[in-house]
């Protein structure tokens, strides 16, 4: 059990990663990692939601109707993501305002509502507590990658603290525009999705088809 | 259905979790009971967190006036910081100040609710529906007591949201110090970048009217010669905020909103 539930939690990381394997959650990876800070409380706020969301799921799932199945993880899902806005609201305002609409589609985020249906209708719920957990934090992991590239490269800091002196500020550095705009996160992202793959070559997508040479007949 | 209901030792709710899953009546259940702990719960979250997140909000408007009027520094205490402001309330439609509401606790966006503290607009650019006949100002002043600059509150809509900002002005009335908008739910990345401070600092410097007096201030993509001291570079890829920015600007500082004040702080009416 203990083995299984490394597994669950290690897994995601990098062999099952939700971002760079199943290219779940794109969009908000795209917008939320110009800033490092701003990642983070994002990192959390999934984890948080996808490890609670897939445990009361899992408590709930052998009374959950078929019929109404969806619908019952959205409520429980959507409930929890306004919990999340609300505490930041409180706790963390000036992030909040910087994160703004972004909290509130993690109703949205295939990540959470993928572990949903795929882990948790199916396990028990401490399991799927912590399977949520890993994936979140799967998701988290690229979004730290993304932002470190992107705001050491894009402001010249990380976390906020200056690293490289940019121009403006007097220094040498002269920033990439490019990173501070939600396309470089595509980039970004492509690039880490082809580095994985080449370590780890077993994550390479069998081809659907093959181009077929006439030039034998 | 007998045999359940005879069962001496199932309850209500252990009737309904020996149901079949699929049956209708354990749906039905299902669904509500779900939505009613789902909304308990909510609703428990956002009553017991509102007086903290209202403080927040306070908080985070007093930084923007700071900010808007170049003071604020990071780390300051902004509450004590704040008090070198002089908030006064001014009646929009004379100009003057008026003590019919405490400026210190006067809700501008609250009273443009108010029936009888506000008038609906027939003509309104600024798509704020109705409008308030006081607002607040915050005036800020030197060592010996002259006026330096003043802020006024100004909001309107842009593509999505109304737009909540400040603009400040230096003492004769025409002169932009700096506008900066401290709520809106723009698109961000396009008209978000309202926030952006390269944008923000093109504001300072410019005057509203020119020397006949006319309002001219814009916020264009293009600007006419002669007007560079009047015009505000538009954003690009969001042409719809950008016209309600220039929208709401030229409305409160035209006729409809401060200019009447302004030519009374100008001339030294009040």
């Amino acid at each position: 059990m203990a083995q299984k539930t490394k597994e669950l939690l290690v897994d995601p990381l990098v062999d099952n990663n939700p971002i760079t394997l199943q290219v779940l959650g794109i969009c908000s990876a795209l917008a939320v990692t110009s800033s490092l800070q701003v990642a983070f409380v994002m990192t959390l706020a999934v984890t948080a939601v996808t490890g609670l969301s897939s445990f009361f799921i899992s408590t709930l799932r052998n009374h959950i109707p078929s019929s109404i199945r969806i619908i019952v993880q959205m409520v429980i899902i959507a409930s929890l993501v306004i919990l999340v806005d609300q505490i930041l609201k409180a706790y963390a305002f000036q992030i909040s305002k910087t994160l703004s609409v972004f909290v509130g589609l993690i109703i949205t985020n295939c990540i959470v509502m993928g572990r949903a249906e795929a882990f948790a209708m199916k396990n028990p719920p401490v399991a799927s507590l912590i399977d949520g957990i890993g994936n979140g934090l799967g998701y988290g992991l690229i979004l730290m990658l993304v932002g470190v590239i992107r705001e050491l490269f894009g402001s010249g800091s990380l976390f906020g603290v200056t690293i490289l002196q940019t121009v403006n500020n007097g220094g040498w550095y002269v920033p990439n525009g490019l990173l501070l705009l939600p396309p470089s996160a595509f980039f970004v992202i492509g690039l880490l999705i082809w580095a994985f793959r080449s370590w780890k070559p077993e994550q390479v997508e069998a081809r659907e088809y093959k181009i077929q040479s006439v030039e034998a007949h | 259905m007998s045999d359940m209901s005879n069962d001496p030792k199932g309850g209500f709710i252990a009737r309904f979790k020996a149901l079949p899953t699929d049956s209708i009546p354990k749906t039905i259940f299902v669904a509500v009971a779900v939505c009613l702990v789902a909304s308990m719960i909510v609703s428990v979250a956002a009553v017991s967190l509102r007086p903290v997140q209202e403080a927040n909000k306070l908080l985070d408007k007093q930084k923007n006036i700071l900010q808007v009027a170049g003071l604020y520094e990071d780390g300051m205490n902004v509450a004590e910081a704040f008090s070198q402001f002089e908030p006064r309330v001014v009646e929009i439609e004379t100009g003057t100040y008026t003590d019919v509401v405490d400026a210190t606790t006067f809700d501008d966006i609250g009273a443009a609710s108010d029936p009888t503290m506000s008038v609906e607009l027939d003509d309104d650019p600024a798509g704020i529906g109705r409008q308030s006949k006081y607002a607040t100002v915050y005036l800020l002043k030197d060592d010996a007591g002259n006026l330096d600059k003043v802020i006024l509150p100004i909001y309107g809509y842009g593509l999505w949201s109304t737009l909540y900002g400040f603009i400040a002005l230096e003492e004769n009335g025409n002169d932009i110090y700096g506008l900066q908008f401290y709520d809106h739910a723009e698109t961000p990345g396009l008209g978000g970048e309202v926030d952006n401070p390269r944008w923000k600092t093109q504001w300072s410097g410019k005057k509203l009217r020119d020397d006949q007096g006319d309002l001219k201030i814009t916020v264009s993509k293009t600007t006419a010669t002669g007007q560079e001291a009047h015009h505000v570079d538009a954003l690009a890829g969001a042409t719809l905020t950008s016209v309600g920015v220039d929208n709401l600007v030229r409305f409160w500082m035209g006729q409809q909103g401060f200019a009447p004040y302004l030519e009374n702080l100008a001339g030294g009416n009040v």
